[in-house]
């Protein structure tokens, strides 16, 4: 059994005293200690900006030139808290319980609860910080509303909130720059964790511009180098996101939980051709106000706007009268996959499907018709009102669609299809978030998280905030009070010398193949792979076919790589072949995990396990627990199970009908 | 934060370059205001720059005002001086240019070229002062006239319009004033600009005033040596 | 939206380290489709470069949805290609025709130094924020987030200049290689907010201080900067800005 290491107490008083609890270490001794933070997104820049406030001695390591570019910066539509500042019935209960339900039951209680707990303070710390976010013309802040929830608690900074948020973070990272407490890395790489007497202790990082290998001491590591959705090689996730640090983590006996649990955006724009790099996301938001809809008749090629109102589908409204357009986006995922797959599909591609604002530009038209005074309107005048208020409201969206797509959204539906966009697996962490490594962290999406097997919109933000800013200050205490007497560890250590060697020789490998093909060619293929068979819906069989094929595509890849360039230079195709071999052994793990958990939850999604009427199956009796795997070699790996046990919100299927 | 930091940093450089600018311009107010008493004679032709004359002769006969001349050289020299070590000193900010110049994308072609039309006008300076304040205040070569009082006045309105005789000098004085025009035209606006100037409402205010400014005093220059020129305003 | 193929002739700029003198290198690419990315027209070049054995063009990028800041290239005379609004990533194909001929620069300045082909160096503008872009305030030390209601314009404003993605296309774009857009979305951003307040002055003297120490050249308000943005800040910011350093460096009163 793996301990969880949760604080007793009712759950609402776990947290209190935990902190109450919990070592300290004085100021004096802080300064002695060395913290290490991989990643420079919401988690690991507040983690490291606010350990160099309390005086611990921080080193920073990014991939990107500058900590201000990492992926959280992407994120459009907001940040949850439970402020109530609405006044319409929200707390850190509702909070806690909507997180959990929306995750389906696969997260662990306390852990939640402390995310809704610490959620008011992130937005009041933010606001000092000077993110701007939306305010009502009073002066106080604005909130709207997501999915999966009845109360209006997401606060947002128009379609940039991750930006925002990150950019308070990055400043407040660089005014501990310039006070010398943290040292900040940009363009490196951590290509490995050092472990010495059972506690991981430094990293061995690749300096990207020489191409050098560098050894750093820590008394600690936080490893906070977001998902790996870039497995699937088209993903929402920036380029350069990849699993390379956890795996690492991962390989020197830290295990990985969940790794099966991906969150599949429903609304992305569509692959337009093979060259695809990368897939853009519309926000959630568009939901609100879109109607979603495929033709009824098979292979219909008619243009969108020729397609009469009677010959329409708009199959969310009709299987999900309830929650129509705005069911959580796994369930309106697989609902877009379910119309493809039969045959329904719009666009070249025919995986597509619309989201129509006609409607939606006739009734804010009408509206403001009203509004003006205008009596018997013209149709003409109705749609041109219309418009102007849907581009008010989403205009940076549909000027985004129009710029990638060439097609003017005003005019003619979007086209639109699901997209990886999230992993809430990742490392398995404790209640401190310490990974199974004494001294090594995950945070944010790097660990295996607060979100169960679906995450809510705007919960990603709040839970980097939370794990760097209010969560990891206190639980790093209390290991590192009792490393106050480790002085700091050569890296000339044996260990740190093994360790570079192991990186060393790896790379040598890479560059030693001298097959072929390209990192970017083998990517595209393993991410064929895992969107087939270990995508949005997954059957045995397909599995162990990926399983097969990924193994397969690994001993291609051993054998016929071609990185050119040198090591010691700047060398993007090394980076990317280094990271492009990480994920070919995650690829196997996920299928592994996906396999093994027999039942549908969440983004999980089993054929073999689904109702009648196609909706997710869950098992309680037999899946009610973290799945934690631990390596054990070459695609050998051992589960381990944490137990989830729910005391307040008690399991029950979730419905949106 | 000292002085010489204050003034030295790279916006502080721009403030001294906005603040002689515009003291720069408020000597062309008084320039344009004196030198347009010449038009004086299209309205009555006897008047043969009298009135110019006299408030020439005003503005050399004060202790005052000569002092006041001085800072208006220091004005020059300043703006002239800066003007130039900006321009170098921007210049080696970009040690390798590009294949393909941006051009005036997105800007207007004298707001990049204000080193290039100060230049101009500097050329044009050296040469409208060596027409009339040196002989005026250095070499005293100008015939005097009276006007039936003792006082004796330097027939300055008789040189210019001796001056603008000659179609070469007409032709390098109205170049001029397009090169002042389109100088200004930049220079006015930007120099409140870089005093602060934020709000909208006032930047645009500064913007209509100095579009306005840029062209009617220019060309209230401009038609001083062709009017003489064409003998519109003429000595008989 | 029809789509096409074409194919193009490029002239990118090849440098091998920041010690190497550089030169322009021209490839010949086929069948591009109208509906890629410029980046991803890049991908089609640099697998076609690999396949030939030869070193693929290095170039920043990361998120390629406009918003990380990463991507940088100077196509054809002009910071971020041709569109408006726009950052390289976000930039399609559909702007170009067959038989084209694309010229793709790094940024240039002196402040921004060549680390490898299109791939600058921009860690200056993270030591300009390490000089004073940002307000100090210590985890935990927060008061309530509504305590202090601000103005919704200027809120709106702060967001506008807080919009920047630092990629540095102003300075690219700019003749004299200046930063003071991206200096001015900060000091107004922060500015503008009442918690900015109690910094205003220090904040504004020792960007500027640190710009100057940077390399980069000043402002002398061609615009070109806003016209490149792929976040559209205005240059009301850099008005701002001069406020800001004017008030500060005459009333500010310490050493």
């Amino acid at each position: 059994m793996i301990d969880s290491k949760i604080p007793p107490g009712p759950l609402d008083q776990k947290w209190t005293y935990y902190k109450g609890h919990c070592k300290l270490v004085n100021p004096a001794n802080k300064r002695k200690l060395e913290v290490i933070v991989i990643g420079t997104g919401l988690a690991g820049a507040s983690a490291a900006a606010s350990l160099g406030e309390l005086g611990y001695q921080v080193k920073a390591f990014c991939f990107q030139d500058s900590p201000r570019r990492a992926h959280s910066i992407a994120a459009q539509g907001g940040i949850n808290a439970a402020k109530n500042y609405q006044n319409d019935g929200d707390s850190v209960f509702r909070l806690f319980y909507d997180t959990i339900k929306g995750g389906d039951y696969r997260a662990r209680e306390a852990n939640v609860h402390r995310l809704a707990e610490v959620s008011v303070n992130i937005i009041d710390q933010c606001v000092a910080q000077g993110v701007p976010f939306a305010r009502e013309y009073g002066g106080l802040l604005s909130n709207r509303s997501f999915g999966g929830t009845q109360v209006q608690r997401t606060f947002y900074a128009a379609g940039q909130t991750g930006q925002q948020l990150l950019i308070g973070a990055y400043q407040a990272l660089e005014r501990q720059v310039a006070l010398g407490n943290v040292k900040m890395y940009s363009r490196h790489e951590m290509l490995d964790i050092v472990i010495i007497d059972g506690k991981c202790r430094g990293v061995i990082c690749r300096n990207l511009v020489t191409g050098e290998l560098e050894r750093h001491f820590g008394h600690a590591v936080l490893l906070c180098s977001g998902g790996y959705g870039n497995v699937f090689y088209l993903s929402t996730n920036a380029m350069g996101s990849n699993v390379t640090a956890i795996w690492k983590a991962h390989r020197k006996g830290a295990y990985f939980g969940n790794p099966c649990f991906t969150q599949i955006h429903p609304t992305c724009i569509p692959v337009s051709g093979d060259h695809q790099s990368k897939l853009t996301l519309m926000s959630e938001s568009l939901r609100n106000d879109g109607r979603i809809w495929v033709p009824k008749k098979k292979g219909d090629t008619r243009k969108p706007n020729e397609i009469p109102e009677d010959e329409r589908d708009y199959y969310l409204e009709r299987r999900y009268p309830a929650f129509g357009n705005l069911v959580p986006r796994d369930v309106a995922s697989r609902a877009a996959k379910e119309r493809c797959d039969a045959g329904y599909g719009v666009g070249s591609s025919k995986q597509a499907v619309y989201l129509d604002y006609a409607a939606a530009i006739i009734r804010y038209g009408k509206i403001e018709c009203g509004k003006q005074g205008i009596t018997n309107p013209t149709e003409e005048q109705i749609r041109t009102l219309g418009k102007q208020v849907v581009k008010e409201k989403y205009g940076n969206l549909f000027d985004m669609y129009q710029k990638i797509t060439g097609e003017d959204p005003y005019e003619v539906p979007m086209r639109i299809y699901p997209a990886v966009h999230y992993t809430m697996g990742g490392l398995w962490v404790d209640y401190e978030l310490m990974t199974t490594v004494p001294g090594l962290y995950a945070l944010g999406e790097a660990n295996f998280s607060d979100h169960g097997a679906n995450r809510l919109g705007a919960s990603a933000l709040m839970q980097g905030l939370a794990d760097g800013y209010f969560v990891i200050p206190y639980t790093i205490g209390n290991y590192l009070a009792d490393e106050i007497r480790t002085a700091s560890i050569s890296t000339d250590h044996p260990a740190f010398v093994e360790a570079e060697k192991q990186v060393s020789d790896r790379i040598n490998c890479l560059m030693s193949i001298q097959g072929k093909q390209s990192p970017e060619s083998f990517h595209k293929r393993l991410g064929k792979i895992m969107w087939d068979k270990c995508g949005m819906a997954r059957n045995a069989e397909g599995l162990k076919q990926a399983i097969t094929e990924i193994q397969e595509l690994r001993k291609e890849f051993w054998s016929d790589l071609r990185v050119t360039g040198t090591i010691h230079e700047y060398n993007p195709e090394l980076d990317k072949a280094n990271r492009v071999a990480d994920f070919m052994e995650l690829g196997e793990l996920m299928c592994i995990d996906a396999l093994h958990r027999n039942e549908s939850c969440g983004g999980h999604f089993r054929e073999e396990s689904q109702t009648e009427d196609g909706e997710a199956k869950r098992d309680d009796a037999n899946f009610s627990y973290v799945a934690a795997w631990e390596w054990k070699g070459d695609s050998q790996w051992q589960l381990h199970k944490e137990e989830l046990h729910f005391e307040v919100a008690k399991p029950s299927q979730r419905s949106y009908k | 934060m000292k002085w010489s930091e204050f003034f030295t940093s790279s916006v502080g450089k721009k403030l001294v370059m906005a603040l002689s600018g515009l003291f720069l311009i408020s000597f062309l107010v008084v320039h344009v205001g004196i030198n347009a008493c010449i038009y004086a004679d299209i309205f009555d032709d006897s008047d043969n720059g009298e009135i110019f004359n006299k408030a020439a002769h005003f503005m050399g006969a004060y202790y005052v005002i000569r002092i006041i001349e001085v800072g208006l050289f220091v004005g020059f020299f300043i703006h002239i001086i800066q003007g130039y070590v900006l321009e170098v000193k921007n210049r080696a900010k970009r040690n390798i240019g590009y294949k393909v110049p941006m051009g005036s994308k997105g800007s207007r072609w004298y707001s990049k070229s204000m080193g290039l039309l100060g230049t101009l006008i500097l050329l044009f300076l050296v040469i409208h002062i060596s027409h009339f304040w040196v002989p005026s205040r250095v070499t005293h070569t100008l015939e005097p006239v009276n006007y039936g009082t003792p006082t004796e006045y330097h027939n300055l309105y008789a040189r210019m319009y001796h001056t603008f005789q000659q179609g070469w000098v007409v032709i390098v004085y109205v170049l001029g004033c397009i090169s002042l025009a389109w100088h200004l035209l930049h220079g006015f606006q930007a120099a409140f600009r870089t005093l602060g100037v934020s709000n909208t409402k006032y930047i645009a205010l500064a913007r209509g005033a100095g579009a306005a400014f840029s062209i009617i005093v220019p060309l209230l220059f401009a038609l001083m040596p062709i009017s003489m020129y064409f003998n519109w305003v003429d000595l008989n | 939206m029809e789509h096409y193929t074409m194919n193009l002739t490029l002239k990118v700029w090849r440098q091998k380290n920041s010690q190497d003198k550089g030169r322009f290198e021209t490839y010949e690419v086929k069948n591009i489709s109208s509906e890629m990315s410029f980046l991803e027209m890049f991908d089609v070049l640099n697998e076609q470069l690999i396949a030939e054995g030869k070193d693929p063009i290095a170039f920043d990028h990361d998120c390629r949805e406009g918003i990380c800041g990463m991507c940088s290239m100077y196509i054809n005379g002009r910071p971020h290609g041709p569109w408006q609004h726009n950052t390289v990533c976000q930039l399609h194909m559909r702007a170009y025709k067959d038989g084209d001929t694309i010229v793709v620069e790094p940024w240039r300045a002196k402040a921004f130094p060549v680390i490898k082909d299109l791939v600058v160096d921009r860690s200056a503008f993270d030591r300009i924020i390490q000089a004073g872009g940002y307000i100090s305030v210590n985890t935990g030390n927060a008061v309530d987030a509504n305590a202090i209601p601000i103005e919704k314009e200027k809120a709106d404003a702060a967001f506008a200049a807080a919009a920047c993605i630092g990629c540095g296309a102003c300075v690219a774009a700019c003749k004299n290689s200046s930063a003071m857009l991206f200096l001015s979305a900060k000091v107004s951003h922060l500015a503008l907010l009442p918690q900015g307040e109690p910094e205003r002055k220090t904040r504004v003297l020792n960007m500027v201080a640190q710009m100057d120490k940077e390399g980069f050249g000043s402002c002398t308000f061609t615009e070109a900067c806003e016209a490149v943005c792929p976040k559209g800040i205005s240059v009301t910011n850099i008005s701002r800005l001069n406020k800001e350093y004017l008030v500060a460096g005459l009333t500010e009163d310490k050493r």
